[in-house]
């Protein structure tokens, strides 16, 4: 159950205490998903997961394969740049399409009376 | 001994991993709306994918790599669908 790869002593503190900030960080923006009351409070909660959580867990990969191949090995920086940049591309078009819901019931609310 | 702290703190981190996916879950089944069955859908995929990394450490092989990235470009490709569908009605115009 607890599997661990036989790392140096600095890279396997490293990646420990990387590894359970990240996982830390993203449980609670995704507990601020589950316990704020409006969407566009919502909305902002999980990109704590997507930048800081994401980012300190890549980098803890990046040091273990590194130090277990005993070379620089930072192929998961392209999904860094790719969690990056597509996140407020995705977050943008579901917000404009909440406002554009929101708004047209809003219409049928006033015109229902 | 510094295998003993490693192990623990990833299977913690998984851990940690499993409850937000819960959460996200929680908030995919019971949410008000369907934009915020979207939105949970997109912190879904993306706890998913921080959880293949920490695998991908536990056993340090490299083909996890792969499978994360795959995650990432079709849950971006399928959030990117489902909120142009909420907008417009259709996803293909």
């Amino acid at each position: 159950m607890t599997q661990a790869p036989d790392l140096p002593l600095w890279a396997a503190l490293l990646v420990a205490f990387l590894v359970l900030f990240g996982a830390s960080v993203s449980l609670i923006g995704t507990l601020g998903l589950l316990r704020l009351k409006t969407f566009y409070e919502r909305m902002h909660a999980p990109t704590l997961g997507t930048t800081v959580g994401m980012a300190s867990i890549l980098l803890a990969s990046m040091i273990c394969f590194s130090a277990l191949q005993s070379r620089i090995v930072i192929h998961e920086i392209l999904i860094a740049l790719f969690v990056t940049l597509t996140t407020p591309v995705t977050l943008m078009l579901l917000s404009r399409a909440a406002l554009y819901r929101d708004r047209s019931e809003g219409r049928e609310r006033r015109d229902k009376p | 001994m510094s295998m003993a702290f490693l192990g623990w703190s990833i299977t913690i981190a998984q851990i940690l991993l499993g409850l937000a996916m819960l959460c996200a879950l929680w908030r995919l089944l019971g949410g008000p709306r369907a934009q915020d069955r979207v939105l949970s859908l997109d912190a879904l995929y993306v706890n998913a994918m921080l959880l293949l990394v920490t695998f991908g450490i536990q056993t340090g092989r490299t083909f996890y790599y792969e499978a994360t990235l795959i995650i990432a470009l079709l849950g971006f490709a399928s959030t990117v669908a489902l909120a142009k569908f909420l907008m417009r009605g259709e996803v293909i115009e």
